[in-house]
């Protein structure tokens, strides 16, 4: 194997060789890379739920979205254990559903994670703008990107390593905020009573819409998860697939979990509830209310290092599935190229950078995220399908899995049913944004269907050892 | 703290001319064929032939 990856220049005599991208990540990569480009969504996005239901809306939607991606973990560590090559659900669904799935799902992945790195640096831009208006964010959000693009350029295990490093520091942020508001002496620093009783003439905090806020409220609770199922990415780089994957994975949903709870906690018995809606940086304000300026440091802190993590494991989630399908034709052959020094896929990184800044350039944060979230979404509602084909081909004596889903396919319908239930709720708010993006991936089918499929050499698209499936 | 847009800015586009070049270099001293060699499925198979992945190689970081 180790020679097989030694590259040499052209011209020089050598024996056939093939280039393969690095085996040296561990599930504390895998947790840093799911984690990492989540967390983001703790420190903003998710108090929008506050503001459609109430501060019971925003506890729904994060224990509901919890299930939903409980779901999606399950699913995701199971035939990711099995498929262990980059581009996780496209390389899933190639196998599984066939190149036409395969081919959406890779453009959903790719379309959710470059939008989520453009509006993780454009928060970079308007954090460091907001310390001081002569600063200009554009700046701040192409060197975010920038330095984050060479930092995968030059290899997986750095910019992981560093991802951890990051993530972990944004994730104990949250938790010295509860310390510092004094959580154990509930009236001291905290309000929770006060802010959750109902002010006389006024909204009820705790539901204020009712059910129908709550439904409403779904949407947002995405924000709390969007992106753990990226881990599957790294597939092909991991030391151990089988059984990185599935600790990773469910080690960093675990993390979230908490990280979500504490936040919903924390935010809500320091800031009003309508305050808390309208916020774009919701934990910050709540370390604004304790009243301790170093408390407002270290938030910061966290804010512009979950921003980072964010953007940084985006771009190596997107260009792990540009690349799979450059590898296999689905887009020009080229993408699929290798660094033969890094063994980073560094033509997908190098093309992916600018669409992401140009991105990023726009501005229109609210815009980017959303098509983010609905790319996202697209994903989870075909991961049930691909679940219960792939038992149903591919069943438990037939390949060895790293991890085996529980109450299966009680996940798979669930996850239909939560993912459902939060498309019904982004048609309330988003339907344009819906229909754009549904018009926009069916036009791109037709292009591959019509046109690019016969590029395709089918011959070499299904390399992995897998038996036969059942029934063929 | 103006000037800080365009130490910024140098530095932002400092890291994208190495990182064209540097691809630039790779593109005229290697390969095609090589720089596209990889396929999908030769970690599987080590799995499944010898039942534990070998040791990751030298190179990269």
């Amino acid at each position: 194997m180790a020679t097989e990856q030694v590259a040499v220049p052209s011209g020089a005599a050598a024996a056939p060789q093939r280039l393969s991208l690095l085996r040296v990540l561990g599930p504390m990569h895998v947790w840093a890379l799911g984690v990492g480009i989540v967390l983001v969504g703790e420190f903003m996005g998710w108090n929008f739920t506050v503001a459609k239901g109430g501060v019971f809306g925003g506890l729904v939607a994060c224990w509901f979205s919890g299930i939903l991606y409980s779901c999606v973990a399950m699913i995701d560590s199971e035939v990711s254990s099995t498929v262990a090559s980059a581009g996780g659900q496209y390389a899933q669904a190639k196998h599984i559903l066939g190149p036409l799935a395969a081919f959406n799902i890779a453009l959903f992945i790719i379309f959710e994670y470059c939008m989520l790195a453009a509006g993780d640096s454009l928060v970079v831009g308007a954090i460091v703008n907001s310390l001081d208006a002569t600063l200009s964010p554009t700046p701040f959000v192409v060197l975010a990107i920038a330095f984050l693009a060479w930092l995968n350029y030059r290899g997986v295990h750095t910019t992981l390593t560093f991802n951890f490093i990051i993530t972990a520091i944004a994730f104990i942020t949250i938790f010295v905020l509860i310390v510092g508001a004094e959580f154990w002496n509930p009236g001291a620093i905290t309000q929770t009573k006060e802010l959750f009783a109902q002010p006389p003439g006024s909204a009820d905090p705790k539901m204020p819409y009712g059910w129908l806020g709550i439904l409403a409220a779904l949407q947002f609770g995405i924000w709390y998860y969007l992106g753990i199922e990226g881990t599957c990415q790294t597939a092909e780089e991991c030391r151990s697939a089988p059984r990185a994957l599935p600790v990773g994975t469910m080690s960093g949903l675990i993390t979230l979990l908490v990280a979500a709870t504490m936040t919903w906690y924390i935010c809500t018995s320091l800031v009003n509830w309508i305050t808390l809606g309208e916020s774009v940086y919701p934990l910050y304000d709540a370390a604004v209310n304790t009243g301790k300026n170093w408390l407002k440091v270290v938030l910061w802190i966290g804010t512009v290092l979950s921003c980072l993590a964010s953007a940084n494991g985006c771009i190596n989630d997107a260009s792990r599935a540009w690349f799979a399908m450059g590898r296999d034709q689905f887009i020009p052959r080229w993408f699929g190229g290798v660094h033969p020094r890094y063994k980073t896929p560094y033509r997908a990184i190098l093309f992916l950078v600018p669409i992401m800044i140009a991105f990023g350039y726009t501005g229109l944060l609210d815009q980017v995220i959303t098509f983010s979230i609905i790319s996202g979404c697209l994903i989870y509602f075909i991961m049930p399908l691909n679940m219960i084909r792939f038992r149903r081909l591919y069943p438990m004596d037939s390949i060895k899995r790293g991890y085996v889903s529980p109450f299966h396919p009680l996940p798979s319908y669930v996850l239909w049913l939560f993912v459902g239930l939060t498309f019904l709720a982004m048609y309330f708010g988003y339907w344009r944004n819906l229909v754009a993006a549904l018009v926009f991936y069916g036009l791109c089918s037709i292009w591959f269907v019509l046109h690019r499929f016969k590029y395709v050499d089918r011959a070499k698209l299904y390399t992995m050892p897998w038996p036969r499936p059942r029934g063929y | 703290m103006e000037w800080l847009n365009y130490v910024v800015w140098a530095i932002g586009i400092l890291i994208l001319v190495w990182l064209v070049i540097d691809a630039f270099r790779i593109e005229t001293t290697y390969d095609h064929d090589l720089l596209v060699s990889s396929v999908e499925g030769e970690i599987e198979k080590e799995i499944l032939d010898h039942g534990h992945p070998t040791t990751p190689p030298e190179g990269g970081n």
